[in-house]
């Protein structure tokens, strides 16, 4: 809707066009030419780094493989980003709707940001059994909770004085007061957790395949290559997982861009 | 029948006396301003009448219950400085917003919202973003979300303080336009001596440290059949801004 308002205070909140893309493209292009060139001029053994046509060449071949182990990767992290956004946000929700609870909650949630998640794949794959994807999920889950319960937290108390007010004038019992003016406040923060949650979800995911469980996805086929001198096999699972880093990464901004966007026009 | 009932309030910040020994009456229907320099308790006032704030002592009745039964059935509308619109929300929506708290169905909501913002001449942008309104027409979308519940009062915090002058002027007509259709009382707080002498039936000036009435002037505000600007330029005005002035002088050596 476009109409000539005097004086209307025009929001952009739309992304930053820099320019275009290409530069970065080349640059990256341009790496990968020097990294064919070193190894094939200075004669790189191929367990130390295999160039780049080699790594192609794998990804061309195990294609088949890499496409389903790559399913595998990433329908992990995003049952587990799914499961960690919701478990987040409620619990921010819990923690800003009483005081007790939030001072319950906080610093257990907190904690769990310092335990690290190679501490916990190999005692949840024992809880759980080698044959599920359950652990798994739940590295993910605590992995992505936390920066989407801090990030939520944040947005829920930054609420303008003045709508405070308003609510309390009009009576407003507190969940009114979440579901009209805390939580729409608070999601242009809750989708930052979100985007930077999401690529943290696709490492945690590969990370935790290497603490047991099957052998279906990027991490274990990345072990595997490496322990059977597949080098150049290797490195074309480990160019699967960044594929599937940045796609979760783009997507994450994607929804981002797409939600902040759709409330300022 | 009175609208606000003030007898013997007093309000303390600590050490700092806000209000005391406040007398007040605002009658069915009249439109009453506050006015004083920075600290004399008019928007604590205010805040008193609508429950916002606590007074320390005295009694305060607006309809005739206590402030807190007034705030919980919604028998006042408030507007404050700022719009304070909710950005998520279309224009409609958030003149909706007190009916949607209040538990009124869509259809009867959306329809008495209409009809607000055709008071307020914004039938046009109901479904625009308070974002891409100027700031004269947040504050006639506040305006229309206050008068949502058809509150008998209306109270307002120097609602036109952060316009410009002539959109300023036009708010006071609008103000006036409305307040006559709705027929609704208004308690309002100004800096402005002009703006209060031209929509007031009385002026109540304050003085600060403590916050009390020191004087009462009677306001020019103009009936059905004299027009705003007219009044701006008549010498009863200016005689009242007079008077106000000396009343403001007087309790502030």
């Amino acid at each position: 809707m476009t109409r000539a308002v005097p004086g209307a205070a025009g929001v952009d909140a739309g992304p930053r066009r820099s320019g275009s893309g290409w530069p970065p493209v080349a640059f990256g292009v341009g790496l990968l030419a020097l990294w064919e060139l070193v190894v094939r001029l200075a004669g790189v053994p191929e367990f130390l780094l295999p160039a780049p046509s080699a790594i192609a060449e794998q990804v061309g071949a195990q294609f088949s493989v890499i496409l389903p182990t790559t399913a595998v990767t990433g329908g992990n992290a995003l049952v587990g980003l799914v499961a960690g956004f919701v478990l987040g946000v409620a619990l921010a929700l819990l923690a800003a709707g009483a005081r007790v609870v939030g001072e319950l909650v906080t610093p257990v949630v907190l904690a769990a940001s310092a335990v690290p998640i190679v501490a916990l794949a190999p005692v949840f794959t024992t809880m759980f059994g080698s044959t599920t994807e359950i652990p798994r999920r739940l590295v993910v889950t605590v992995v992505v909770t936390v920066p989407v319960f801090v990030a939520t937290a944040r947005g829920l108390r930054q609420v303008r004085p003045v709508h405070d007010e308003l609510m309390t004038a009009l009576a407003a019992t507190p969940w009114q007061h979440a579901r009209f003016v805390r939580l729409p406040g608070a999601v242009p923060h809750i989708m930052t957790g979100l985007r930077l949650a999401a690529p943290a979800a696709v490492i945690a995911s590969i990370v935790a395949e290497y603490f047991g469980g099957p052998q279906n996805g990027l991490g274990s086929r990345i072990t595997s290559a490496a322990a059977n001198t597949a080098y150049a096999r290797a490195w074309a699972f480990v160019a699967a997982s960044i594929a599937l880093g940045l796609l979760f990464h783009f997507a994450g901004l994607l929804v981002e861009r797409l939600v902040t966007r759709s409330r300022t026009t | 029948m009175t609208t606000v009932h003030l007898d013997e309030v007093q309000k303390r910040f600590g050490d700092v006396h806000a209000l005391d020994g406040i007398d007040l009456e605002v009658a069915e229907g009249e439109f009453v301003s506050l006015i004083g320099p920075s600290g004399c308790g008019k928007s604590t006032l205010l805040r008193v009448v609508a429950d916002l704030e606590q007074p320390t002592s005295g009694g305060v009745l607006v309809g005739g219950k206590s402030p807190h039964q007034a705030r919980v059935d919604q028998d006042y509308g408030i507007a404050f400085q700022q719009a304070g619109l909710l950005e998520w929300r279309s224009v409609v929506e958030n003149v909706e917003l007190p009916l949607h708290v209040h538990g009124v169905d869509k259809a009867t909501r959306r329809s008495r919202a209409i009809e607000l913002l055709e008071l307020v001449g914004l039938a046009d942008f109901a479904q625009s973003r308070p974002s891409e309104l100027s700031g004269g027409m947040q504050q006639r979308v506040a305006i229309a979300r206050a008068l949502a519940p058809s509150p008998r009062l209306l109270l307002m915090d120097e609602p036109f303080g952060a316009l410009d002058e002539m959109t300023r002027e036009r708010m006071q007509a609008e103000l006036l336009r409305i307040a006559r259709e709705t027929a609704a009382a208004v308690l309002f707080v100004t800096h402005s001596i002009p703006e209060a002498v031209v929509l007031s039936d009385r002026v109540v000036v304050m003085s600060p440290r403590p916050g009390r009435i020191t004087d009462v002037v009677t306001g020019e505000r103009p009936g059905v059949d004299r027009d705003v600007d007219d009044v701006r330029e008549s010498s009863a005005f200016f005689s009242a801004i007079t008077a106000v002035r000396e009343a403001l002088r007087k309790g502030h050596p």
